[in-house]
């Protein structure tokens, strides 16, 4: 089932667009925000809500890396691998982020917390190198500050606290 | 005069590291804010489009083209099918994500209200009453920052309905991405922007006949349209005085890699690479090396080619390509192998899959560079990269096969030494390297 609050949102954008398919990647990254991931439940519900064939949006959730068709950790880690962040030192990253999590790179540790990525280039490579907290952006990252931002992110999730959503309003759509 | 050029000026930049500078406050203040607007919306729409085309303003996205003259292929009066009136769309490409570019980022965060103001114009100019502006779903905070900018914008009477006393409405609406490089394609933006996989479209017909929701639409990148005020303002002479005969104005390049100050620099485009590379700092951790001048998809050039000028004509004769201007800088530390594989395993994430050369060739690209790194290559595989290459680019719905080719090929070309030293001395290991722990974990991008 759609929260009321994604049906709202949704709805209150609904004018801007000339069709109802438009709609479809607003209304998916609301449901990843809300349920952490897009389950085949709520690919049912995107596509009654929006009058769709369920193909149309499984077409969607399959191509888009923001779509996640398994439920991730509630602090997702990922680090840029890309050119400018590889070269000046990604790869030193990625070790210490698998050794403090103790999982590899596209895994999620067992108390589903975190989840450790390593993503495509985020248009920060001049403050390499870079990588988001869920939402959040952190650049010019060392090992030193990217071990204490794992700290603070370990002691905030613990503590049943939102993690990486500093610049949010509501939902997602801005 | 400081870069030997009495013409240049900051266009877009004079001000981002000043405090508050994001605010519609401080760009009406400091910054002759949406006065550029006013003195447009007096103009002819036919005069707009004329100025811009004098100017020689350029797409800042990556391709190069005109933009004048981008503007003028949108139809005067469309009509659909029963004769009435069919809207047109202007759409603002912000997927940033060329691999070591950044300077949309930087327009997003530090003078928003420019770039709204270059909307606005644009969308006077070839008569559109509503833009789209597409940001890569990564940037949360740029987009709320960009909303904020709108949600003012319309407050001060520049936005919404009857524009200064015009008669000239415009809305514009934010639309986010969800994480695929190549919607930074035009039309795979388009089909994205309609709620669709981001497929690039066959052309024709193009998007000024068929684009956004099947309408005519016209896509430019953000610092193309955060450059308009200023020819308005300022009028296209100065603009164009200020580039080279076919290219005017200033470009915004994010230089990143071994500099010692990466960033985004605003330069005239009569300074060579190597100048370049000294504004951001000079080359840190040893000596140049490579240099890939215009992100990811643009050949690389070796040290001795970097005297080429930095202007699109320049880069384009040197065998490579201005792009999107992501200048990427390696040192001597950077074995070529690995760092082009790099870009290849990223291209090979990102190949839409709708044709079968690029999806195939940029697979098998990377397999191949990882085969060289692991030991296992064979003097045949340089051959057979650049045949692939060869089956690759020109062959496809879209550039992106073109792209994977570009550093593909130019590695392969230009250090050709180093692919035979690792094949011969079987691999990574041969020649005293460890494999880098993100080429380990295949599968594991996202």
């Amino acid at each position: 089932m759609l929260s009321e609050k994604i049906k709202n949102t949704i709805n209150g954008i609904r004018s801007q667009f000339p069709t109802e398919q438009a709609l479809l990647l607003p209304l998916l990254h609301e449901i990843q925000n809300e349920q952490g991931w897009v389950s085949r439940e709520s690919m049912k519900d995107a596509a009654e809500f929006l009058n769709l064939p369920l193909s149309k949006v499984r077409e969607v959730t399959s191509f888009y890396t923001m779509y996640k068709l398994e439920p991730q950790g509630k602090v997702d880690v990922q680090i840029c691998t890309n050119i400018s962040c590889w070269l000046n030192g990604a790869d030193k990253l990625v070790s210490c982020a698998s050794k403090k999590l103790g999982i590899h790179a596209g895994e999620t540790t067992a108390d589903g917390k975190f989840t450790l990525s390593q993503v495509e280039c985020l248009a920060a490579c001049g403050t390499a190198p870079a990588m988001m907290i869920n939402e959040d952006y952190h650049e010019n990252l060392t090992e030193d500050s990217l071990l204490k931002l794992l700290d603070q992110c370990k002691s905030d999730v613990n503590a049943g606290k939102t993690v990486g959503k500093s610049s949010r309003k509501d939902g997602v759509w801005p | 005069m400081k870069y030997n050029n009495e013409h240049f000026e900051e266009v877009i930049t004079p001000n981002v590291d000043k405090a508050g500078c994001e605010t519609l406050d401080f760009y009406l203040k400091n910054e002759n804010g949406y006065k550029a607007l006013e003195k447009a919306l007096k103009m002819k729409p036919a005069e707009v489009v004329d100025e811009v085309k004098k100017s020689n303003l350029r797409g800042r996205g990556g391709a190069g083209f005109p933009t004048g003259m981008k503007w003028s292929f949108m139809p005067a009066n469309p009509v659909d099918a029963n004769g009435n009136p069919k809207p047109k769309y202007l759409v603002c490409n912000a997927d940033e994500g060329e691999p070591g570019t950044f300077k949309d980022r930087l327009i997003f965060t530090k003078t928003p209200h420019r770039m709204i103001e270059g909307m606005i114009i644009a969308g006077h100019a070839i008569a559109s009453n509503k833009g789209f502006i597409y940001i890569r779903g990564e940037w949360f905070l740029e987009a709320r920052l960009m909303q904020k900018a709108i949600d003012d914008a319309y407050k001060a009477g520049y936005l919404g309905k009857n524009i200064l006393g015009s008669g000239f409405d415009y809305d514009l609406v934010i639309y986010k991405g969800a994480g695929a490089y190549i919607c930074g394609e035009e039309t795979a933006l388009l089909n994205s922007l309609e709620g669709k996989r981001g497929e690039p479209r066959l052309k024709p017909p193009f998007p000024a006949q068929v684009g956004a929701y099947g309408m005519p639409s016209c896509v430019n990148n953000v610092e193309t349209f955060a450059a308009v005020p200023y020819i308005i303002d300022k009028g296209w002479e100065k603009y164009a005085k200020m580039g080279t005969e076919r290219s005017g104005g200033t470009r915004l390049l994010g230089v990143s890699g071994h500099v010692n100050k990466p960033g985004v620099y605003e330069l005239p485009m009569n300074l060579s690479l190597l100048e370049v590379i000294e504004v951001a700092g000079g080359v840190k951790g040893g000596k140049l090396k490579a240099v890939i001048p215009g992100g990811a998809s643009a050949p690389m050039l070796t040290a001795a080619e970097c005297g080429v000028l930095t202007d699109y004509d320049s880069l384009a004769k040197a065998g490579t390509m201005a792009g999107s201007g992501g200048v990427i800088v390696m040192n001597d530390t950077v074995n070529i192998v690995e760092a082009t594989y790099t870009l290849l395993k990223f291209y090979e994430h990102e190949s839409c899959g709708q044709c079968s050369q690029c999806r195939e060739g940029s697979h098998w690209l990377a397999r191949m560079f990882k085969r060289i790194l692991d030991g296992g290559g064979t003097q045949d595989d340089l051959d057979y990269i650049a045949k692939i290459c060869g089956n690759m680019a020109g062959q496809t719905i879209c550039a992106f096969a073109d792209a994977v080719t570009g550093p593909a090929l130019s590695s392969v070309r230009k250090f050709r030494a180093e692919f035979d030293e690792m094949i011969l001395k079987g691999g990574l290991k041969g020649v005293g390297r460890e494999e880098s722990i993100s080429h380990k974990m295949v599968g594991a991008h996202v």
